[in-house]
This record gives structure tokens, C-alpha cells and sequence, in this order.
């Protein structure tokens, strides 16, 4: 009986170890790589204040979400309401790093989709999307109040995601 | 006609100085190549940062090189930015607890069928099966 039954068990778990490497992984690669290090420098120009530059420890002693959009992202304004909701339920500073863009059609794209950012920063070149990590945009990440990543989100964020992961975060981190 | 040549040859001297003038070293654009070899495109699939024509591969050729010529060592640059990607950045992923199936699932896997044959031809040779 061992015969027939111990190959068949062997090639039954071996059938489940590789259907569980197929099933397709809820983030992409890499995704949770920044998780736990501390943020990048930022020190970049604002594209709504061009003489009141920002760095990341302006952003100090309380925590804060960076989203990293650009106008030429057709996803990045689908996720537009998930974030004006994430800002009308709770005082939080919301950061957007405007990714390998161009001033005008930036500016542009937030009077026409409505601005949810606190602060605008500018990364034309995509030098400080690249520090962070950031391999397509939108990416959303949270900081707390010592400036470590607590929190990275690729690709659109839902409404549902905010509600359930990054509101109770940020009040778990005291914001 | 001696001048006009004269003037020539200084043209397209100052004009290969012109172009041979940018650009780093080739010594560390080498070492650039070779490192970014053993980096996945994170955008493209199959494809090393090395080889692949997407603009974020182009980025990280653009960081690698700038951190040779500021002097950093190869372990520094693949470690930092393996911190940044995470291990899938490299295709050589580090030994660690969530790699080591990876590493000794395939080799593990021979040596059970090994054990299995082993087993099989020890059996047969005892109780040869009738036919043979």
C-alpha cells in the first residue's frame, strides 16, 4: 500500500509548494524593501512654494504620508479620492513627490483633479524617487515620527486600503 | 592648400577632444557594467539593469556609476541598493531564512529522488520481479 500511497502524498505536496509559488504575491517585488529603514534625505524644491524648500526633517515629530504621483500617470488621479478621503478623516500631512514631471502640466494636473497635498516636491530627474526606492509610480509610503518607513503601498491605493491599513496605522503611530 | 588643411586637422582635433571629453573612465564604466549585470530590471522582465533600455534601469546605471566615482567599494553599492529594492533586485539573491528554500530546495529535492531510486533499485535486486 506504502507503494502506491507515499509517491502519490510526495507528489501531492509537492503540487501544493508549487502551486502556492504560482499564486500571484500581493505586492509586487521588492515592494516592503524600504519597510523599517529610515527615509531618504529629501531636499527638493516645492512646486507650491518655490522658495520655501522642504527636507525630510522639517518632517520630523509627527508622522506623515508621502505619495509619489506624476501627471503623465493615468492611475495616479484613480487614486486621487482614496487620498482627499485619507486627508478629510484625520489631521495628517500628506507629502506628494512629483515624479519626472514638468512644473506646468503638474501644476496643471492638480488645478484640474483638485490638490489633497499639504506640500508639493519637485524630482524632475527622479534622483530622490530613486532613494526611496520607487520603481513605478503611484507609490504611497508612511513615516512615523522619527522618520522611519512604517508603511509602503505600489500602485493605486483603494479607499478600502486606506480605511483599513493606513488610517489605523497612523493611529497606532500617534499622528 | 597646405593652410587649408592645417586648419582642418586642428578643426577635427578640437573636435575629437570635444568628444572624447565627457563621460567617466573606462576602467569604472566597465566595473558599472559588470555590476549592474548582476541586477534585475525591476520594470522589465528577463532583463539585467545592465542590459535593459528602461529608464529606471538607466537611473540605476546613472547611481552605480556615480557612486564608483565617489569611491564606494562594489560590496557598498550592491548592499545599499539591495536595502533600497529588496533582494530581488539581485540575481544571486543572499542566503537567509526566507532564501533558503531557494537555495537548497532544488538540490534537497535530488538528493529525496536519489534516495527514492536508491531505495527502488536496493528492492528489486532483493525481490527481482518475475518478468525480468
Amino acid at each position: 500500500m506504502t507503494r502506491f500511497w507515499l509517491p502519490l502524498a510526495l507528489f501531492a505536496g509537492l503540487v501544493v509548494l508549487l502551486a502556492a509559488a504560482l499564486r500571484p504575491a500581493g505586492a509586487p517585488a521588492g515592494s516592503a524593501a524600504m519597510v523599517g529603514q529610515a527615509a531618504p534625505a529629501l531636499s527638493l524644491p516645492r512646486l507650491d512654494e518655490p522658495r520655501a524648500p522642504m527636507s525630510r526633517d522639517d518632517l520630523l515629530g509627527k508622522p506623515w504620508v508621502l505619495n509619489v504621483w506624476a501627471s503623465w500617470c493615468a492611475p495616479c488621479s484613480e487614486e486621487l479620492p482614496a487620498l482627499k478621503a485619507l486627508v478629510a478623516s484625520r489631521e495628517v500631512r500628506l507629502v506628494g513627490l512629483n515624479y519626472k514631471d514638468r512644473d506646468a502640466p503638474a501644476a496643471a494636473w492638480l488645478a484640474r483633479h483638485g490638490n489633497p497635498y499639504a506640500a508639493t516636491l519637485v524630482d524632475v530627474d527622479g534622483r530622490a524617487g530613486l532613494e526611496w526606492g520607487v520603481v513605478a509610480v503611484p507609490e504611497t509610503f508612511v513615516i512615523d515620527r522619527d522618520g522611519i518607513v512604517r508603511f509602503k503601498h505600489s500602485g493605486v491605493l483603494t479607499e478600502a486600503l486606506v480605511r483599513e491599513r493606513i488610517v489605523p496605522l497612523l493611529e497606532s503611530l500617534g499622528g | 592648400m597646405a593652410r587649408r588643411w592645417l586648419a582642418s586637422l586642428a578643426l577635427w582635433l578640437a573636435w575629437s577632444a570635444h568628444a572624447a571629453a565627457p563621460g567617466p573612465p573606462a576602467e569604472l564604466e566597465a566595473r558599472m557594467l559588470a555590476l549592474t549585470a548582476q541586477m534585475r530590471c525591476l520594470v522589465c522582465q528577463n532583463d539585467s539593469v545592465a542590459h535593459s533600455s528602461a529608464p529606471l534601469a538607466a537611473d540605476l546605471r546613472r547611481d552605480v556609476l556615480e557612486r564608483l566615482q565617489r569611491g564606494e567599494s562594489d560590496e557598498q553599492i550592491v548592499e545599499a541598493l539591495r536595502r533600497r529594492h529588496g533582494d530581488a533586485l539581485l540575481y544571486r539573491p543572499p542566503l537567509s531564512g526566507s532564501t533558503a528554500l531557494l537555495w537548497f530546495g532544488p538540490a534537497s529535492l535530488l538528493l529525496v529522488a536519489l534516495a527514492v531510486v536508491a531505495r527502488v533499485v536496493r528492492e528489486r535486486r532483493r525481490h527481482p520481479p518475475p518478468d525480468v
